[in-house]
């Protein structure tokens, strides 16, 4: 599978209806041939990739079998039925790849990916931040391209490039529609007594979720009681009671129609949920003295919406909405959001899936709002403590560490030690602090010296100073920013600079194989170890081949990366020679 | 200029916290007497609180069983009248640096025999810390802040944590930290301390004119350094004192959990007591079992348990990449 060509037996049809015929397909870089089981069909193919507009294919789990659709720039398509969704998969790829080469010669893609099945999504991604880091693009060529790492090396140290990407692609979700579907305008001809009310799949989601009772009664009723259009013929018509304010007229024809009643009385099951968010209001807040604070029934106030100058009596109280009621759900069913990602076309199912979504535990209320209580009743000072049983958090006996510390300071002062040159205490104590004393009283009774500094070395330590701050100058730049590669050429530089970062992520990704456990781990260190004898070459070549008066410094900026890839190296010789040890042991007691 | 408690302070006015190496052992083996020593510093100190009326310094002694504050020219009324011979600046701080050298060597022969001490630089950083601290909580109004560490005897590498510490809560606050450095070899903790805190550190080639280096050089508020091309040091001994013998290293093995620093690969983390084992326990073959804990690599953790492992790293401070390290280069 590592070689650039797909074989997969699969039938070509030449559109969905199409039986299809039997026959192999087999993909190359540049093109794929289809060739039927029948020599003497004409259904064979050879197409180019490059007249390849885009790919489709069924999914996996839908009932659809594993079709994978080419769509020829020029408008028709290719449909190919495969035996499997893994040959599918296979092939989708592998067109993924060629196309995404195809279309832009200069991309670097991967030659080696068809081992690693890749979704095309997370390839174009790939391919995407190669283009946008031209940086990024030139290790990956040296480094991938050339075979010194997979392509999944490569990727694994840069997850977090893939994922803020990724996070970056997330749509953003369509939210509950903020109109007032209560505002849903009737229209009417004008010349008969009808009015009509125009209805969307989308309006119909929007009543189920902000009216449950309409809900729960659309779930009853159809399509055992009625048909779906008599029922919103109902509806609509006690909507349009409630609008002409008519509550009169509303409670008269509830009373003919129980079916009508349930959309006209106050939804119960708005209710019970009120009642349920009342309870998490704070349970010390006394809801029922509130109520007085009310004024909008009082004559003058409230919304003119609503008609609050109309006398309404008692008993059409129940068939009476206020604005405000409705302004609320509107508000808090916008809140929630859309909760459901079906298909609006078919009311059942949408119904069906909002009921699942409404289930909720309603668990052990009383209880609940008595712990609340308790809860917020607490008063501090007459509670127990609160005893949380903890661990503490203890890197180690303290005294432990410091104990050790101090015996170890004891023992290396005691040492010589390299390059740390340490004070000669064959002095005992007294007369190290006699002789200290002994100088603050001369000062003391001396006076300091005048001149303090002599003329002539105040005027060479100043000439010192200067020679030293301007040399400083010349030798590392006119700044602390600048360094010694601004003044190497540019190619050199830019040499440098290449093989610091490529040689950077070799040390990383062959310091993190080790312990060598499996066996692709260890062919994977040999060939970081190749690679990184090549990069060490091209850094002696460089250090060769700089200009003389350059050579000095390039050394320098050079050292440190040799040291780090001898180190690499070094460790590599010690393991292996570790490993034959190891393995003739082995081999003797076998 | 305004006087009194609503001191108005320019962005040019010092407080300048010096630390004085008080070292006995030090000074009686060194080619400077001590006298010469303090005369250079004590006229130094004197320019400071000439070069502007607000100017304030505190000066610390760092001993080698304790450190004190010798010297507070805010506690001063009138530093500038003469007490003798000499400005009362003077005799002041000797008359407090002889009592704490008294005390300091009452200290020590209370403590171990043996026991050589380094100059406890850690602490008097510490305290010079804590001195600026309390006089940024005393106000919007302040002076700005600098420590000057003139010090003598040899890194103490057994202080390496401390002193690091000290740093970095330097670096913090931003409190350069000035180094004036005496002995004969460079001091590798001052300069990091320095570098790290963006202060100037300074090896003065000819101690006779001590002054001269101290005026020149350090003596410039931190307003002016931005007009100032003051000695850069050419190089940076980064390299950190492991955690287990206190030496000095450049490759060591690092605690993947607590990032302490061992000359050696060890089972046990001293410090968090994390066991080095083997994260890949399933594998089955006894050679791989018996591998050594420098072999272990970065694991995020295996099947059963947390996966811990000690790695070779470079162990400069502003490095601490995996075995190689180009410091200086690119800007790292």
């Amino acid at each position: 599978m590592s070689t650039g060509q797909v074989i997969k037996r699969a039938k070509y049809k030449t559109s969905v209806k199409d039986p299809g015929t039997p026959g192999v397909l087999k993909m190359t870089e540049n093109k794929f041939l289809f060739r039927p089981n029948d020599p003497s069909s004409n259904k064979k193919l050879e197409v180019e990739f490059r007249f390849i507009q885009s790919h489709k294919n069924t999914k996996e789990g839908s009932n659809k079998p594993p079709w994978l659709n080419l769509i020829h720039s020029q408008g028709h398509s290719y449909i190919f039925e495969f035996e499997s969704f893994p040959d599918l998969h296979v092939c989708r790829e592998f067109v993924g790849i060629a196309l995404g080469k195809s279309g832009d010669v200069a991309k670097a893609v991967p030659t080696a990916i068809s081992a690693e099945q890749l979704s095309t999504a997370e390839m174009e991604l790939r391919i995407k931040l190669l283009r946008e880091d031209s940086k990024l693009q030139k290790l990956h060529k040296e480094l991938v391209i050339a075979g010194k790492l997979t392509e999944s090396e490569f990727w694994a140290t840069r997850k977090k490039l893939l994922d803020k990407d990724e996070s970056r692609k997330l749509k953003q979700r369509v939210g509950f529609k903020n109109s007032m579907i209560f505002d849903t305008k009737p229209t009417s001809d004008g010349r008969t007594n009808q009015v009509t009310f125009n209805l969307t799949p989308e309006i119909k989601y929007q009543i189920f979720a902000l009216k449950p009772a309409v809900h729960q009664a659309f779930l009853n009723f159809v399509p055992s009681k009625m048909t779906e259009k008599d029922f919103w013929t109902k509806y609509f018509r006690a909507e349009y009671l409630h609008r002409t304010k008519n509550a009169v007229a509303a409670a008269a024809e509830a009373a003919e129609d129980e079916e009508l009643a349930v959309f006209l009385k106050d939804d119960e099951i708005l209710e019970s949920e009120a009642r349920k968010k009342v309870r998490w209001v704070d349970p010390t807040l006394d809801m029922e003295a509130d109520q007085g604070d009310d004024y909008t029934h009082l004559p003058d106030h409230g919304i003119f919406r609503d008609g609050g100058k109309e006398i309404s009596e008692a008993q059409y109280q129940l068939y009476k909405r206020t604005f405000l009621q409705d302004l609320n759900r509107q508000g808090a069913v916008v809140l929630e959001g859309r909760t459901l990602d079906v298909d609006l076309e078919h009311p059942r199912t949408v119904a069906e899936a909002l009921a699942r979504t409404r289930q909720e535990s309603d668990g052990d209320i009383e209880q609940e709002r008595l712990n609340r209580i308790s809860q917020m009743t607490l008063i501090e000072d007459l509670q127990a403590q609160d005893n949380h049983c903890f661990a503490p958090l203890c890197i180690k006996d303290p005294r432990e560490y410091f104990d050790s510390q101090q015996a170890n300071a004891v023992k290396t002062l005691d040492d010589s030690q390299v390059g740390m040159e340490q004070i000669k205490c064959s002095l005992p104590s007294d007369e190290a602090y006699g002789s200290l004393r002994v100088s603050i009283s001369n000062l003391k009774a001396m006076g300091s010296r005048d001149p303090l500094v002599s003329p002539e070395i105040a005027l060479t330590i100043l000439n010192g100073l200067t020679k030293n701050i301007s040399s400083t100058k010349y030798h590392l730049g006119k700044n602390s920013q600048e360094s010694v590669l601004d003044i190497l050429p540019s190619t050199t530089k830019e040499q440098l600079l290449d093989h610091w970062t490529s040689s950077q992520e070799l040390l990383r990704h062959y310091w993190s194989s080790y312990p060598i456990t499996t066996p692709n781990l260890h062919t994977k260190v040999n060939r970081l170890k190749d690679a990184i004898s090549q990069i060490y070459s091209k850094l002696e070549e460089i250090k060769v081949s700089a200009r003389s008066d350059l050579r000095h410094q390039v050394s320098l900026i050079v050292h440190p990366m040799q040291q780090a890839l001898d180190a690499a190296l070094l460790h590599y010789d010690a393991d292996m020679r570790r490993r034959t040890a190891r393995g003739q042991k082995s081999n003797g007691y076998v | 200029m305004a006087s009194g408690p609503s001191k108005l302070y320019a962005d040019d006015v010092s407080l300048l916290v010096v630390l004085l190496d008080t070292n006995p052992f030090f000074w009686s083996t060194f080619s400077l007497q001590f006298s010469e020593f303090l005369s250079h510093v004590l006229a130094f100190l004197n320019s400071i609180l000439l070069l502007n009326q607000l100017n304030q310094i505190v000066v610390i002694a760092t001993g080698c069983s304790s450190c004190s504050y010798i010297y507070d020219s805010s506690s001063d009324s009138n530093p500038g009248s003469e007490f003798g011979n000499m400005p009362r600046l003077y005799s002041n701080l000797l008359q407090k640096l002889e009592e704490f050298v008294a005390r300091d060597e009452q200290l020590l022969k209370a403590g171990k025999q043996g026991a050589i001490a380094s100059s406890l630089l850690s602490g008097s950083l510490s305290m010079a810390l804590c001195y600026i601290q309390r006089v940024f909580r005393s106000g919007p109004l302040h002076p700005q802040p600098r420590i000057l560490c003139i010090q003598g005897s040899p890194d103490g590498p057994e202080q390496y944590v401390a002193i690091m510490n000290a740093i970095f809560s330097a670096q913090r606050s931003t409190v350069p930290i000035d180094s004036c450095y005496i002995g004969s070899n460079n001091s590798a903790f001052l300069q990091q301390a320095s570098y790290i805190t963006g202060g100037i550190y300074y090896r003065p080639p000819q101690l006779d004119g001590l002054f001269q280096y101290l005026s020149t050089v350090f003596a410039t508020d931190l307003y002016s350094r931005a007009f100032l091309r003051l000695p850069k040091s050419v190089g940076v001994d980064f390299r950190a004192s492991c955690f287990c013998h206190k030496q000095t290293i450049d490759m060591g093995y690092v605690c993947s959990v607590c990032l302490s620093i061992f000359c050696e690969p060890h089972k046990k983390c001293s410090t968090c007591g994390s066991v080095f084992g083997q994260a890949q326990l399933d594998v089955a073959s006894e050679a791989s079992r018996k591998r050594m804990a420098s072999d272990t690599k970065w694991c995020s953790g295996s099947n059963d348990k947390i996966g811990t492992g000690i790695v070779e790293v470079c162990v400069k401070s502003a490095c601490r990449s995996v075995v190689g390290c180009f410091t200086g280069f690119l800007g790292m």
